[in-house]
């Protein structure tokens, strides 16, 4: 294993702690997005493109997007109350 | 359960995964030494049989074929059970949309990259038989460049954006279209989603046979889906 790549792995398990540590679900949402672009750096120094291409759109973009959405939702029905 | 009786459980039993992942990619293979004779024997053969040079397409759209049809479907049914319980409990008292970003300079360079995104995802699309990408990747792209149009400019300018009652057509033709293609191999006296149609020149935009088609057909699928889960969302969130 090469020196980069030992350097992605250790940023993903440091990315995934700091999903889990982050406590409010907004702030968490933004982590979870920067924890998919650094699994996408590590698809893609391990040469996988087309997994790197996948996990951005739905690690990225997708997901944080709906879950955005749901979080504006619940937010504005919190300030109804 | 006290906090320190927690702690302690969790730190003796992250230990214990611990060890056992460490044991288990120990014994692992090195990178570039993969064992696999089936994904070898394919990455010789799938150029020169399917005429795309990009192997992963090639097994997703044709050797796996059917796997992806079944995985098309799941994403299909997934996102109509959305819409539809998401239809079933929204209220219909209507508020005035609220705009919410404020900075031109925002708007200006959201609305500026909606074109060229969608440009991006029609391109991942097309080449998806010759470079990384395909339907999948492509159809989300495609879909996001019309969420861009709600996050940046405002939710008045993505209802103007569209007649969203066609999405539900584009979802089901794209996955109704995969398995018509791939029925036209049995009618054609072979397998299911066999290729039917000439394989052209491999690395030309228009090679691969029928999984250009599928891939097509996919990459409707998915951003039509992708639109209608935004959609259900969006119209969750603005009509509360």
């Amino acid at each position: 294993m090469t020196a980069l790549q030992a350097m992605t792995i250790a940023l993903v398990a440091l990315g995934g702690l700091a999903v889990v540590l982050a406590y409010d679900p907004l702030r968490q949402a933004i982590v979870l997005g920067i924890y998919g672009v650094l699994l996408v750096i590590l698809f893609v120094v391990f040469q996988a493109p087309d997994v790197a291409l996948s996990e951005l759109v739905a690690g990225s973009v997708a997901f944080p997007l709906i879950l955005l959405a749901t979080l504006a939702k619940l937010h504005g029905r919190r300030e109804d109350e | 359960m006290s906090r320190r009786v927690r702690i302690r459980g969790f730190l003796v039993s992250a230990l214990v995964l611990a060890a056992l992942l460490g044991w288990g990619f120990a014994g692992l293979p090195d990178f570039g030494h993969f064992a696999g004779e089936y994904a070898q024997l394919l990455n010789r053969v799938a150029t020169g049989e399917r005429h795309a040079t990009n192997v992963v397409t090639s097994i997703v759209f044709d050797y796996r074929g059917v796997d992806t049809m079944g995985e098309e479907f799941i994403l299909f049914a997934a996102v109509i059970t959305v819409g539809m319980l998401l239809r079933e409990t929204r209220d219909e008292g209507r508020r005035a949309p609220r705009d919410e970003v404020r900075s031109d300079a925002i708007r200006l360079f959201g609305v500026s990259m909606v074109g060229a995104t969608v440009l991006l995802g029609l391109s991942i699309v097309a080449h998806g038989t010759i470079t990384p990408g395909g339907g999948f990747q492509g159809g989300v792209v495609c879909a996001s460049g019309l969420a861009l149009v709600y996050a940046a400019g405002s939710y008045r300018a993505y209802r103007a954006a569209g007649p969203y009652e066609f999405l539900e057509l584009g979802e089901s033709t794209g996955a109704g279209g995969y398995v018509a293609i791939g029925l036209a191999g049995l009618a054609a006296g072979s397998a299911l989603l066999a290729n039917v149609l000439p394989l052209g020149t491999a690395g030309e935009l228009n090679s691969a046979g029928t999984i250009t088609m599928l891939n097509a057909g996919v990459g409707l699928e998915v951003s039509a889906a992708l639109v209608l889960l935004f959609h259900e969302f969006l119209e969750e969130v603005e009509h509360r």
